[in-house]
């Protein structure tokens, strides 16, 4: 073998290029040439892959739309910062100086972020001028509501949120700790089936883009048979025979992509406006939450790089099979 | 340049397509391949191209011993040998430029090298005219003389050529004939496999004569 090609070498027979770059330039725009051609011989069919990219599209839409939808979810419900809040209602006969004292060496322990406190006296005016029962109020001689300590904990796991709550609720001057952990853990719960749920169909309709690329390119190495056959007897390599499929599925990939991109978006526009009164009236300040620069970028790549797999599927299950003869 | 070392192929389903078959072809020979159909010849060819492989015996090709030559090798051992095929094997969706710089392409030459080699190739075979054409629009005889340009275009030591004439008149048989006459005047080792006697006897060259697979060589 080896005796041979430099036999021909030496007459100058296959002497192709000379020089690594001058190899290294040959290859980059031998592969340039075959980007190009693979993408203008899908749009010279270009209504055939409008509908193949269209169902590709499809199917990476939709686990997209879920993961944003549960994203955004998890933002409304998760309060302002996503964290739970805890509210400490102490005893009557804590005074005030006491009451503030706790507030500060709770701030202290790691598993608080900050406390904020709301003395009796300052309960009831809020009570007040909210409810308007304040002549109800002023006739009673002592203020009914008692001192508390807002907290918000440094963590959201539930577990811990429960051991947190059985430690405030031993302190002293602590009567009551309201919590609504029941409600936390569902909706975590919920997010947490969501997720789950999102990514067993993400996992299954990726597979369905690995099978219709697969399948596609399936279908255009049996157009191009005769073609193969006479490459391989002209000496093709196989990842010169392979190269312009792989390329097909790469384009398959990355258009399919993005079309999800812009139904996703398009989803996002008609979806915003309804949302958007919806949770404001949960906090003020939300705005739906699209697709970013990055995770943009992501999609575009997962989908090229779906494509690029397909067809490498594809191929090393067909192409070894067509020879000359 | 091409040996054949006791050489048998039987096909699977039991045809012993060659029997113990020994020969040796020199650097810049030219032979005929000849018998009747059914002898072997295109088997002989496919052999060397390593489209098929012995079932005993060893076939060597510029020294190369072609049994040790592993299935991602063959690429190589198919550059350094030109092959034409009586059916023509064109890309019938490729322009005639196209056709002929495929070799090229393959073996990564650079795009302004390709144009000058397919153009010399094509001038060789006198189709200098067509290049921008499509195969399905030239006769038998001008889709032939493609093949055959595409089959010298990167030069390689050896031409095959597995009855280049079988469909052309005699006029063109002869134009054909001619042309690997010229390869072979510039060092080109050629193996041609015929029907046309007459012809074989014109050209006055070593004949190889196949006969049910085993080989009777006659001298010119
Ligand atoms: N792939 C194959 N499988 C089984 N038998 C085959 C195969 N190819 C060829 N043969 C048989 O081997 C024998 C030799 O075939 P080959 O093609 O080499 O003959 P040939 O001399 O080229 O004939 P022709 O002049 O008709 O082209 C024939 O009997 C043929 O039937
Ligand atoms: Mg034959």
């Amino acid at each position: 073998m080896t005796k041979m090609v430099a036999r021909s070498k030496s007459s100058g027979a296959t002497v192709a290029v000379t020089g690594i770059r001058g190899r290294t330039s040959s290859w980059a725009a031998h592969h340039r040439r075959v980007a190009v051609e693979s993408l203008s011989s899908l749009l010279a069919t270009w209504l055939n892959s409008l509908m193949t990219w269209l169902v590709i599209g499809i199917a990476l839409a939709l686990p997209i739309i879920l993961y944003l939808m549960l994203v955004n979810v998890g933002e409304i419900s998760g309060d302002w910062d996503g964290k739970p809040r805890i509210s400490l209602y102490l005893v009557h006969e804590a005074s005030e100086t006491d009451a503030r004292d706790l507030a500060r060496r709770l701030l202290d322990r790691p598993d608080i972020e900050s406390t904020s406190f709301i003395s009796a006296h300052n309960a009831l005016a809020e009570f007040r001028a909210m409810s308007g029962f304040g002549d109800v109020l002023s006739t009673l001689n002592r203020n009914p509501l008692p001192a508390v300590i807002e907290i918000k904990p440094s963590m959201t796991d539930v577990g811990q949120l429960r051991l947190q709550v059985t430690s405030l609720a031993g302190l002293d001057l602590v009567d009551t700790v309201v919590f609504d952990l029941e409600w936390i853990e569902r909706l975590f719960a919920i997010l947490q089936f969501g997720e789950r749920l999102v990514a067993a169909i993400g996992f299954v309709l990726a597979l369905g883009v690995l099978l219709i690329i697969g399948n596609t390119i399936r279908l255009a190495i049996e157009n191009r048979r005769s073609e193969i056959e006479i490459v391989k007897l002209v000496g093709g390599t196989d990842s010169f025979v392979r190269r312009p499929f792989l390329y097909l599925g790469f384009w398959y990939g990355l258009g399919g992509a993005l079309v999800a991109w812009i139904l996703v978006q398009g989803s996002l526009l008609f979806l915003s406006a309804p949302v958007e009164t919806l949770a404001q009236s949960y906090r003020d300040d939300f705005t739906l939450s699209g697709p970013g620069i990055l995770d943009s970028l992501i999609i575009l790549g997962a989908g090229a790089g779906l494509g690029i797999l397909g067809a490498l599927v594809a191929v090393s299950r067909h192409l070894k099979e067509i020879e000359p003869e | 340049m091409i040996r054949f070392d006791e050489v048998s192929k039987r096909y699977p389903g039991g045809k012993e397509a060659l029997i113990r078959v020994s020969f040796e072809l020199d650097a810049g020979e030219m032979v005929f391949l000849t018998g009747h159909s059914g002898a072997g010849k295109s088997t002989m060819m496919k052999l060397i191209i390593l489209m098929e492989r012995p079932s005993q015996g060893q076939v060597f090709l510029e020294g190369t011993n072609l049994n040790r030559v592993s299935r991602r090798q063959v690429p190589w051992v198919r550059r350094s040998v030109g092959v034409v095929f009586q059916n023509h094997q064109l890309l019938f969706d490729r322009t005639v430029f196209d056709n002929v710089a495929l070799p090229l392409a393959i073996a990564g030459f650079k795009h302004r090298e390709i144009g000058r080699r397919v153009r010399a190739a094509l001038s060789k075979v006198g189709l200098s005219d067509k290049e921008k054409q499509f195969p399905v629009t030239l006769s038998g005889g001008e889709q032939q003389r493609v093949g055959i340009a595409r089959a010298v275009v990167n030069k390689p030591p050896v031409l095959l050529a597995d009855e280049p004439t079988g469909n052309l008149d005699p006029e063109l048989s002869k134009e054909i004939m001619d042309l690997f006459h010229q390869f072979n005047q510039v060092g080109v080792t050629v193996m041609i496999a015929t029907h046309d006697l007459g012809l074989v006897s014109r050209m006055k060259r070593r004949e190889l004569k196949l006969d049910h697979g085993r080989l009777e060589e006659s001298a010119p």
